[in-house]
This record gives C-alpha cells, sequence and structure tokens, in this order.
C-alpha cells in the first residue's frame, strides 16, 4: 500500500489551521493562521469574532497545505477534522468545511478528539510507545492521560475547576501583560525568585487531580494587599512564585502517576507545553526518579493549536476505518 | 448552468438544486434543527436523487446573510468550501433578497423583507420588481423597527411584508401603514433555495476565498472597542501565519 495521506482541519479557538500528513507521522504541510492580535484587542478570545475570522481565512488556508504538500485531491485518502473539545461556533467552520471537502472529492471523514491531537502532536516528531502517560496542558485543559495502546485513552486525572493554562491568563491580565499572558509569564520567571510561596494545591492528596483557582485567588489577593498597604510589588518575583507553584504541582503528580504504571514514555502536550519553565522542571525530575522512562516533549511549534497533530491523531482511525457520516456535529465539551 | 442554492440563514433550512430549465429539485425544512446536522446530510440526498455529482455543479448560490450569525456561517462554509473544491463558481445573495423573492409583482408596490434581531430592531430591506426581476431599491440594513415603521408610512404606497417574522411586529406595522400593509400566504413566508439559485443565476461571482458573511451588525466586543478607539488607532491585519 503506498503511503497514506490525510488533510486535517483544525478551527476550536482562535487558529484556523490546515495540514496534510502521511502516515500520521511526516508533516507535507502545516498551514497556521493565527487570530492571537485581533482577540488582543478585547484581552482574550472572543467566540464570535473567532468564528467570523475562521470564516474568512477557511478555505485560503486548506489551499495553501494542499498546495505546499504538493500534491491533488486524487492523492488524498481522508479528511480529518477536530470535533471538539472547543468553541461550538469556531467548531462549526472546521467541520462544515471538511464535510463539504469530503462530499466534493469523495473522501471518508475522520472525526478527532482535540485533546488526543495534542498528544500526538509528539508522534510527529518521535516514536509513541505504549502504555505511555501524557500530561495535557493548555488553555482549557489539565488532564494527566494514560493511554495503553493508540487507541486507549484513560483519564487519571484533571483539574477540578480551572486550567493551568487559564490560570496564567488570569494573572497575566492582573499584572497587565498581553493576551495571552503565558509566554509573558514564564520570561518575568525566568528573571524572579520563588519569593511569595504560593500555595501548593492538593499536592498532598492521594490523587492525581489538580487545583488551580485558589493559587489565583492567592495570587490576586495578594497584589491588591500590596497595591493597598503601598507597598512594592516585585513583578518578576510574582510570576516566577506563580510558576513554581504550578510547575511543581504538575511535575509532583505526573511523576507519582508515571510510577505508579508500567509507562515507558511520559509524554507532554498542549500549549503549556511550550513553558520553559515546565519542560526543564519536567526533563529533570523525568532524568532523576524514572530514568528507564524516555519524556517526550513536542516542538515549541506543535505544542499551540495546529492541524498536523489532528491528522497525526486521525490516521489511527483511518487504519481501523472509523469514519463519520455528514451528520458530524461540532462537539464543544467533548470528552476523552 | 448546474446551480446548488443553499440558504440556512435562519431556522428554515433549503436546498435546490437548478439547471438551464429551471428547479430540479429542492428541499426546505422549517423544523428547528441543527443546520450543522441535516445541511450536508441533505445535499448529498438531494444529489443522489436528482443523479448529479458533485463535479457538475456550475455554481453554487448562498444566502449570505443577514441572519442567525452561526446559521449564515454554516451555509457559508458549506458554499464556499464546496465551490473551492469542485472548482464552481461562488455568488452570494442576501438572504433579505431571497425572501423578497417570494413576492408578487404588483405595479407601485414595495416589497419588504424582514427578520428580528432582538430588542425591537429587525434585518429589512427595501425591493421592488423591474422588467419581471425583484431588485433591491437601497442596501440592506439593520434599524429600529419604530424607525423603519416610519419610513415604510413614508413611502406611501402598498408594502408586502415578507417573513416568518413580519407576525411579532405586526402591531407598530398595522398601525402605520394600515389597507397598505399587504400579507402574502403562509406558503410565501419561508426563503426558498430556488428563489436564490434563480437569484444567482445572472449575478457576478464573488472570489470564493475572500468571500464572507453580510452580518450587517459588528460583534457586540468589536462595536464596543470600536467606540473606544480613533481613526488611527483601528488597525487592522489581525490573522498573522506562524
Amino acid at each position: 500500500m503506498s503511503s497514506r495521506k490525510i488533510l486535517a482541519i483544525e478551527t476550536s479557538c482562535d487558529e484556523t489551521s490546515a495540514a496534510v500528513i502521511e502516515e500520521g507521522k511526516v508533516i507535507l504541510s502545516n498551514i497556521v493562521a493565527s487570530q492571537v492580535k485581533s482577540h488582543q484587542r478585547f484581552g482574550g478570545v472572543v467566540p464570535e469574532i473567532a468564528s467570523r475570522h475562521h470564516v474568512e481565512q477557511i478555505t485560503l488556508i486548506i489551499e495553501e497545505a494542499m498546495q505546499e504538500a504538493g500534491i491533488a485531491y486524487a492523492d488524498l485518502d481522508a479528511v480529518a477534522v477536530t470535533e471538539g473539545p472547543g468553541l461550538v461556533g469556531a467548531l462549526l467552520i472546521g467541520v462544515n468545511a471538511a464535510k463539504a471537502i469530503a462530499f466534493a472529492h469523495g473522501l471518508p471523514l475522520i472525526a478527532v478528539n482535540h485533546i488526543k491531537g495534542h498528544i500526538f502532536a509528539n508522534r510527529l516528531v518521535s516514536d509513541m510507545q505504549f502504555p505511555l502517560l501524557s500530561l495535557v496542558v493548555s488553555g482549557g485543559h489539565t488532564e494527566l492521560i494514560y493511554m495503553s495502546a493508540p487507541d486507549s485513552f484513560e483519564v487519571i486525572g484533571e483539574t477540578r475547576d480551572d486550567a493551568a493554562g487559564e490560570a496564567y491568563d488570569k494573572i497575566g491580565r492582573v499584572l497587565g501583560v498581553p493576551y495571552p499572558g503565558g509566554k509573558h509569564i514564564d520570561e518575568m520567571a525566568h528573571k524572579g525568585a520563588d519569593t511569595y510561596h504560593f500555595p501548593r494545591a492538593m499536592i498532598r492528596e492521594d490523587n492525581y487531580d489538580f487545583s488551580f483557582s485558589g493559587l489565583k485567588s492567592a495570587f490576586i489577593n495578594t497584589v491588591h494587599n500590596a497595591k493597598q498597604k503601598g507597598e512594592p510589588i516585585h513583578t518578576d518575583d510574582l510570576a516566577a512564585s506563580f510558576q513554581a507553584a504550578v510547575v511543581e504541582v504538575l511535575v509532583d503528580k505526573t511523576i507519582r502517576a508515571a510510577k505508579d504504571r508500567p509507562v515507558k514514555q511520559l509524554v507532554l502536550a498542549g500549549g503549556v507545553a511550550a513553558n520553559r519553565g515546565l519542560r526543564s522542571a519536567l526533563e529533570k525530575a523525568v532524568a532523576a526518579e524514572l530514568p528507564e522512562v524516555k519524556l517526550l516533549i513536542p516542538p515549541l511549534a506543535l505544542c499551540g493549536d495546529n492541524a498536523a497533530m489532528i491528522g497525526a491523531a486521525a490516521q489511527v482511525k483511518l487504519a481501523k476505518a472509523e469514519f463519520s457520516d455528514y451528520a458530524l456535529n461540532g462537539q464543544p465539551g467533548l470528552s476523552v | 448552468m448546474k446551480i446548488l442554492g443553499i440558504d440556512t440563514s435562519n431556522q428554515a433550512m433549503s436546498i435546490a438544486l437548478v439547471d438551464e430549465d429551471g428547479l430540479v429539485i429542492e428541499k426546505t425544512v422549517n423544523i428547528k434543527r441543527n443546520h450543522s446536522i441535516q445541511l450536508m446530510p441533505s445535499i448529498e440526498a438531494l444529489f443522489g436523487e436528482a443523479n448529479w455529482v458533485p463535479k457538475d455543479i456550475d455554481r453554487v448560490a448562498v444566502a449570505s446573510g443577514p441572519g442567525s450569525y452561526t446559521g449564515v456561517r454554516i451555509g457559508v462554509t458549506v458554499a464556499k468550501t464546496l465551490a473551492y473544491a469542485v472548482g464552481a463558481e461562488l455568488v452570494g445573495v442576501s438572504s433579505l433578497h431571497v425572501l423578497a423573492g417570494n413576492g408578487e409583482q404588483i405595479p407601485g408596490s414595495f416589497i419588504v423583507p424582514l427578520f428580528d434581531a432582538r430588542r425591537g430592531n429587525i434585518y429589512t430591506g427595501l425591493y421592488h420588481y423591474q422588467q419581471g426581476v425583484c431588485r433591491p431599491v437601497q442596501t440592506d440594513t439593520h434599524i429600529a423597527i419604530e424607525k423603519w415603521a416610519d419610513f415604510l408610512e413614508g413611502l406611501q404606497a402598498p408594502v408586502q411584508l415578507v417573513g416568518t417574522d413580519v407576525n411579532k411586529h405586526m402591531d407598530v406595522l398595522n398601525n402605520r401603514l394600515g389597507d397598505r400593509l399587504l400579507l402574502l400566504a403562509p406558503s410565501q413566508t419561508l426563503p426558498r433555495a430556488s428563489v436564490l439559485a434563480e437569484l444567482a443565476r445572472d449575478k457576478k461571482p464573488e472570489v470564493v476565498h475572500t468571500f464572507e458573511p453580510s452580518y450587517l451588525k459588528l460583534a457586540e466586543a468589536e462595536q464596543k472597542w470600536m467606540e473606544t478607539q480613533t481613526e488611527e488607532s483601528l488597525g487592522g491585519g489581525w490573522i498573522e501565519k506562524l
């Protein structure tokens, strides 16, 4: 059989993306159009604006992905699209565009879970070996997922309130850094020190769940009290203290969960996987405590939302001929 | 010329296949359903019944708004992606024009389609027949029903009101227009994709990639943001390739 190619489309939040992926591993193209500059005007993603941008961009981005891959529609084996989770209006653009392409060219349609996509971003750079444990951290998700096989997903821990990335964005607003705040907080954290000693929520509890809303409140209160008393605010130290609290809990629980299971690999995934503090802390912890386990961290370009990862995840369904019909809808609250 | 017409801009969904001789097949559904779930399966079924294949289409005609933001976007996304994918032309027709196309040719009268836009506002337009074709007299608008009723009263001419939302504003309209108000039969209050496809037959095609819906209204967040900006700070170039 010649190598199979998938056209993948991702529009779950504020990136319009299309990619052509070969055998779930090789990126022939991966076009990502970011709306971040537009949403910066509002201090966060406005769903209606996101949907409007997607419909403006969608065919242009698909055409660019096909041209850069240098292939014709006849060379494709399937069209894949993110069905959820995400913003419903945004998801609908990708889903309906994918259905139209599938109908026009008689191609099978594959629905992909966005979270699984983030995990499979790693397959574009390394072999994935099972069983593995994945820590998915993004603006909308903080989950520990155990995978005994490519099509088996068991959520063993998750956030009980805010996602880690969401907490970053919220405290970013308090510190007055542009949306999205994560990158700026990460940079500031490297210049400061953990002097504020924020709480490490749930770190001693006998489960793999997380909570970040208490940390967020502690942070906001600290800034608020200092302002009221006219005390100096050390923003770099605040960022470093916040980041230290987030990273310590994430790393501690991830390592514990990995030790409790026969995992061959530990996989970091999601937008917050771009965070330097988290990457280096996880690298150190794995080297020290799990020397037999291989740590996979996607390159920065594949941490944020992109269609290449959707094409990688879709390959698993293509191999099993798990296709969707044209009634496919956006699923904003889709779980793993 | 084979034309696929699509209107999902409000609660009703209408799809039609039209060729050089006119209507081949049409489906109009006025059940509260999710357009994203029903549109593509219906298109596939109509193609099957008509024995057409996607590559047969010369032109995709779509109701481009105004209407429900999500509904309009579903129709426009399917239309533009399908047109791009099979290399067909894309034509956008105002969703209000599609409704106006249901109006009767009554000399000296105007046709006024309308959709409710909440908080006392409507999306509407002014149309009339010229040489047997329904054409806009002025551009479509988003306006307070009271202001629009004043305007219609000033026309001093018979007005055919079209749309399922007409009833919501009947008191105001009846008050101002009295016996100059003409109502159409219930079967003429729903958008018909066959009417849309005929209106699209002679229109100039759009540039597929840059085609976008005519919302006639900014998103609320953008409206508020604009109010705080000077002309120089409005900016643009919101999309960046990574």
